[in-house]
């Protein structure tokens, strides 16, 4: 068995553990620690492809924004484990299922055997950049579908806040560029007041403490 | 330099044979991770110093010459001191919190070169891992924040993980205008793209003048710094995500953030002036004299320029207000980053380019 192979298992053996745990652990952010570690794992695993622009990828894309936002949600949220893991065994069923399912899919299209020549590993030279292939491919051969996704996103971005987006009547905002536009005469008011006499002043002053 | 580490390594080569390749990377990690140790230590003495300076007053004075001793005796204290496990909190990822927040700050400097050739990997998407990398720092925070059991790291942790989050965009689209420039990711070859006659004025920081402010502005909101320190506003919660920590597990927090500074200084120089080129190559005889400095020099040269620019920050501005820095975040930086990649990408096309 030489390295590769070793870290393989390794990896691989990784994100089967922590994908269990995500559904086991008791502790909602420690599922959300596992599905991290899960991410990481697999990252490893696309490395091991050769594949490193899209391992740094998910690591950046999903560690480093997705996750912060899901552990940021689930921190903040109360909740009662007890009442959330009562239906677990009703649900079991459909979930064995569905599963059951994905990995029938996964062995029908990777286990192919008359597909396998077009499957083994190319190693390739030291020179050759993953993410300069993928550049290539993606905006010339796949340009059109390429664009077709980002619009998609473009409108589930929009959509999302649209949807979300309502002007509270309540609140108080502030115009930033009003304040910042601000001019001295608009806050400030300086009054030249006529000088009152010394002796008159300090003569009231005696009669106030005389009292 | 390089003709020094070829001898030492085909030495270690014949005396080893296989075992001879993880022996030497770690050594080249120790190489690297003990001076930025160092630096960090000596860093906070230098703070403290130039802060006292600025509100004239001498600083730590009294620790061995010139205060010299005093990151010694500030670790030795650290180290002693006892680390206190708040009651109710997550025990495990409290431990496991301040270590979360050091291992990317310091796995960052893998793809940094220090001089031609200098770097521990000499990776292809090198771009590309400094930017996991540094939005993997902002683990450590928010569950530090979430372990502690208290209000106030709660909030803090909350301010933080918004304010690394919202940052990291206008941060990678600086960094999108930087490799269209360079048209790689790789960090040496960005530094080399960036060699010509002209010296300092063959560097990015000229066409990508507002992504160099941008850059190093989300560096400093990134590193939770003065004036964005919200995360560990003390005015108003305390220390913020690292109120329940003592001893070494603040000692690691403190580490980090200082490593992640010295990280940003050194990304800045990278990407915009020129990484370890001398300044004045090309410029006759000067050029020619500059030449013989060695580009570690220069590299640490340009990164005190902007060590010191964040106590100086630190020293002369006052804190954000939150919706202030989130507003400086989105609607200033991350419309201009965006505008300016346009505006690169058209002017690359034309012949008015010449970096």
């Amino acid at each position: 068995m030489n390295v590769e192979t070793i870290l393989f298992y390794f990896f691989a053996a990784s994100v089967v553990f922590s994908a269990l745990r995500v559904i086991t652990a008791r502790n909602p952010l420690h599922s959300v620690m596992f599905l991290v570690l899960a991410f990481v794992s697999s990252a490893g695993i696309w490395m091991l492809l050769e594949a490193e622009f899209l391992a740094i990828a998910l690591v950046l894309v999903y560690v480093g924004a997705v996750m912060v936002l899901f552990l940021f949600v689930v921190m903040m949220l109360d909740i009662n484990i007890e009442k959330l893991r009562k239906d677990f065994l009703q649900w079991l069923p459909a979930g064995a299922l569905l599963a059951t399912l994905i990995v029938v899919q996964m062995t029908w299209v990777l286990g192919d055997k008359s597909n396998s020549a077009g499957m083994t590993a190319v190693k390739h030279a030291a020179d050759y950049s993953n993410t300069k292939e993928l550049g290539r491919l993606i905006y010339t051969d796949y340009v059109y579908p390429f664009e077709l996704a980002a619009v998609l996103l473009l409108v589930a971005m929009v959509a999302a806040i649209a949807l979300t987006f309502r002007r509270r009547r309540d609140s108080k905002r502030q115009d930033v560029s009003w304040q910042v536009n601000v001019k001295r005469n608009d806050r400030v008011r300086i009054i030249s007041m006529p000088a009152t006499k010394k002796n008159e002043a300090s003569g009231a002053d005696e009669a106030h403490a005389a009292d | 330099m390089m003709e020094l580490l070829q001898t030492v390594h085909q030495m270690g080569e014949g005396l080893l044979g296989a075992a001879w390749l993880p022996v030497w990377t770690a050594v080249k990690i120790l190489a690297i991770v003990l001076p930025i140790m160092g630096g960090v230590a000596y860093y906070t003495l230098a703070e403290r110093k130039v802060l006292g300076f600025m509100q004239v007053r001498p600083g730590p004075n009294r620790v061995g010459y010139w205060g010299l001793l005093q990151p010694v005796a500030d670790g030795i204290k650290l180290l002693l001191k006892e680390f206190i496990i708040p009651s109710g909190a997550n025990k495990f990822l409290f431990l496991a919190a301040p270590v979360m927040a050091l291992t990317p700050a310091l796995a960052a400097w893998a793809v940094i070169p220090f001089f031609e050739g200098g770097a521990l990997a000499n990776v292809n998407a090198g771009l590309l891992f400094l930017l996991a990398m540094t939005s993997l720092g902002v683990y450590g925070i928010i569950i530090a924040g979430w372990a502690s059991n208290s209000k106030y790291a709660f909030l803090g942790a909350l301010r933080s993980a918004a304010q690394i989050v919202s940052y990291e965009l206008a941060m990678g689209f600086a960094l999108v205008c930087v490799l269209l420039a360079a048209q790689s990711m790789n960090m040496g070859e960005i530094v080399e793209h960036q060699q010509s006659n002209y010296g300092l004025f063959g560097w990015y920081w000229i066409p990508l003048f507002p992504m160099f402010v941008v850059y190093f502005l989300a560096g400093v909101a990134e590193t939770n710094r003065a004036p964005f320190d919200l995360a560990e506003d003390e005015s108003a919660i305390v220390a913020g995500f690292h109120t329940e920590y003592s001893g070494m597990g603040f000692a690691l927090f403190f580490l980090a953030e200082y490593a992640n500074m010295i990280l940003i200084a050194a990304l800045t120089v990278v990407f915009f002036l020129g990484g370890y080129l001398n300044p004045f190559h090309g410029w006759g005889a000067l050029g020619e004299l500059t030449d013989q400095v060695p580009g570690l020099f220069w590299m640490l040269a340009k990164m005190s320029i902007f060590l010191f620019l964040f106590l100086w920050l630190r020293a002369t501005f006052p804190r954000y207000r939150y919706d202030q820095l989130m507003r400086l975040g989105w609607k200033v930086f991350i419309p201009l980053t965006l505008i300016w990649v346009v505006v690169v990408a058209a002017w690359m096309q034309t012949s008015l380019w010449v970096w």
